[in-house]
């Protein structure tokens, strides 16, 4: 059983939703973001996305490439976002890392690593549990996630408003640890759409698989956090979460302090959800 | 990919040119790519479809474009008897408009009600903008700021056609950060848009379709110049930039092994210098806009900002089948700087009447270059692919000229 696969199990028999927090690596620059990272599970994070940096990305919004282009000014990259999770993994053996980007970067560290699978044993021994890979849809799966599936990688895949029933076994065959579905179509970052959409969602998903089912999309707050949480398997923050970075920027905060302040509430939220 | 019976085959059905290609879209876009591949192959299929196309092109592109033989220049370089084929007195006066039409002709069976479209030297956006007026569509241009100041004439002509014009800030701010914000609005509202992709590149089956809908080009030029000369030409050389009017001219031509076959990518002040667009040259293959295919990036797979003078060439990428036709050998790739463009572009318009667009003085450049060591009977064809009246701004500040 994977890190994932048994987070999941323990917060159902908590009878609980979980809070996945999504954080870019190398944001706003490598120290803070690992203090950030060692963070998160005390303040509420149950699975953690780690955003892989990159220039180009196509289904973000403002924030996140926001984000994005303060790590790269940094001096981010794939193989220093593994340096963090070597570091975090450290002191924490049981939160599951989830890494989150485009497939370029990762291909970029392929070529030079003789493979995919040389990427995969780096991630796995590093401490990775899981990919998200936006730009690798099913139709593109021996790219990288069957691959992943032999590796001992969980490969989480997106679904969509657009993934209608028909479409939505193929999107599930090669997913494992939760399915993410994305509650509306739009880049990370655009609003929400109501709960009962969403609760009808994830009970159509639900009809097609056991997997349990992650929710984003427009969750900023702890009271949005909650409503999600009592429909689906776990609420999804990210845009929100980054956004606490550029903001202590500018205010002179610390970023870590401010952006783990948020997770706490979002934690508290989730927790209290159905009880 | 089968042996090479033939260079005209691809892609196969899952959009792949050999190992170039794909379908590298977020989940959201995925039922729509494949409702589109569906879509044009049903139209492909469809006598009524090719039937609008002709007559559109014919009445109102103005097509078939003239292969214009260039004798002051053929003459002047002392070598090869060289052609133009004129795309450059299309409606719009460029060759993006070939591909406007038949994308646009697509959306309207697909009950699409709003386009969008990304530019960079903003040919493709005029020629988006002009389309969508003529069939009443709104439509949305994406353009990067750096190429919004440049190319300010394209950008009031969108305006005056009635598309909003969207400056893009994030990245480069030109066609590569262009085409990323156009696929951000794809994907919030993919429910009723239409994104008209100006080249052969995007995921399967936008190369294709492109390809398809500009290989009037070539298919015009193979008659005209069967008709002129009796026979096919030596040479073909058009500029590349995501590679849409080469892959027009070429295309037709593939399978006919005597014809060589040249594109000319933008060297900006060198290839060898970090500011160039020479995707094949300086490039690796990736990952980016929903293919993979050569790309200007750096060890750790961040993207890198291409440079030429020319808008239209200003990309860090090029369409997936120019990389496998690389890859195999089959086109020759190769590169001319800014100055040598410039160079072309005044000589062409003082020895043949025309100013070509930046872009195609590219192609001329590398012709400057060959035709004089070629012998006389040799039939040399370029692409004239766009007017070059949008550059006089750039062209002046060049040298140094205050309009």
């Amino acid at each position: 059983m994977s890190r994932i696969e048994k987070r999941f199990a323990d917060l159902k028999a908590e009878g609980r939703a979980g809070l996945v927090t999504f954080i870019t690596a190398g944001d706003p620059d490598h120290e803070t973001c690992a203090r950030i990272l060692s963070g998160l599970p005390a303040a509420g994070a149950d699975v953690i996305e780690l955003g892989v940096p990159f220039t180009d990305p196509m289904a973000d919004g403002p924030s996140i490439q926001a984000a994005n282009l303060r790590a790269l000014g940094n001096g981010a990259s794939l193989r220093r976002t593994l340096d963090l999770v070597r570091d975090f993994r450290k002191s924490d053996n049981a939160t599951p890392i989830v890494l989150m980007g485009y497939f370029n970067p990762i291909s970029a560290y392929a070529s030079a690593s003789g493979g995919v699978d040389g990427f995969l044993a780096d991630a796995k021994t590093a401490g990775v549990d899981g990919l998200i890979v936006v730009d690798l849809p099913p139709e593109e799966d021996d790219e990288l996630c069957l691959p992943a599936i032999k590796a001992g990688v969980n490969f989480i895949r997106l679904a969509t408003p657009t993934t209608d029933d028909a479409r939505l076994p193929a999107v599930l065959a090669n997913t494992s640890g939760f399915l993410y579905y994305v509650s509306i179509a739009g880049i990370t970052g655009a609003a929400a759409p109501d709960s009962n959409a969403v609760a009808a969602a994830v009970a159509r998903i639900k009809r097609h698989t056991d997997l349990p089912v992650g929710v984003g999309f427009g969750i900023r707050d702890g009271k949005r956090a909650a409503e999600i949480a009592r429909v689906a398997d776990a609420a999804v923050v990210g845009s929100a979460l980054v956004e606490r970075v550029a903001e202590a920027q500018a205010k002179g905060l610390d970023p870590a302090a401010h952006l783990l302040a948020l997770v706490r509430e979002l934690g508290d939220a989730v927790r209290a959800a159905r009880r | 990919m089968t042996a090479l019976n033939s260079y005209r085959s691809g892609p196969d059905e899952r959009g792949h040119f050999g190992k170039f290609g794909g379908r590298f879209v977020a989940e959201t876009l995925m039922p729509l790519i494949l409702d589109l591949e569906k879509h044009y192959t049903a139209a492909k299929a469809d006598p009524s479809f090719k039937a609008e196309m002709d007559y559109f092109f014919k009445d109102y592109v103005g097509r078939p474009s003239p292969l214009y033989y260039a004798e002051p220049l053929s003459k002047h370089l002392g070598g090869a008897k060289i052609y133009f084929k004129r795309e450059e007195l299309n409606h719009t006066g460029a060759h993006k408009i070939n591909n406007c039409i038949g994308q646009i002709l697509l959306a309207k069976r697909m009950g699409k009600t709003r386009i969008i479209a990304e530019t960079g030297a903003g040919q493709h956006g005029v020629a988006t903008a002009t389309v969508a007026a003529r069939f009443g569509l709104p439509c949305v241009v994406y353009m990067g700021e750096v190429d919004i100041a440049r190319q300010q004439p394209n950008v009031f002509r969108m305006k005056l056609l009635g598309a909003e014009v969207r400056s893009v800030v994030s990245g480069s701010r030109t066609l590569k950060d262009a085409m990323n914000e156009a696929m951000r609005d794809w994907v919030t509202n993919v429910h009723d848009t239409f994104y008209i992709i100006g080249t052969v590149a995007g995921p399967h089956p936008y190369p294709q379709l492109v390809r398809d809908f500009q290989s009037v080009i070539g298919e015009e030029t193979r008659a005209q110049i069967m008709e002129k000369e009796g026979r096919l030409p030596d040479s073909l050389v058009a500029c590349i930039g995501g590679g849409s009017n080469a892959m027009g001219l070429f295309h037709p031509f593939l399978d006919d092994k005597d014809v060589a076959i040249q594109a000319v990518e933008a060297a900006g002040d060198g290839i060898d210098t970090d500011k160039h667009a020479a995707s094949l040259a300086r490039g690796v293959p990736g990952v980016l806009h929903g293919n993979r295919t050569f790309l200007l990036q750096d060890a750790d797979g961040q993207i890198t900002e291409a440079h030429s003078i020319s808008a239209g060439l200003d990309y860090p990428g090029i369409g997936p089948e120019h990389a496998w036709l690389h890859d195999v050998g089959r086109v020759q790739y190769v590169s001319a700087t800014d100055k040598e463009a410039l160079e072309a572009f005044q000589l062409c318009s003082r020895l043949e009447g025309i100013i070509p667009a930046l872009e195609s003085a590219h192609a001329l450049a590398h012709v400057m270059r060959v035709a004089p060591k070629l012998p006389k009977d040799h039939i040399m064809v370029v692409c004239l692919s766009g007017r070059g009246d949008k550059d006089i701004y750039t062209v002046a500040n060049a040298l140094g000229v205050q309009l």
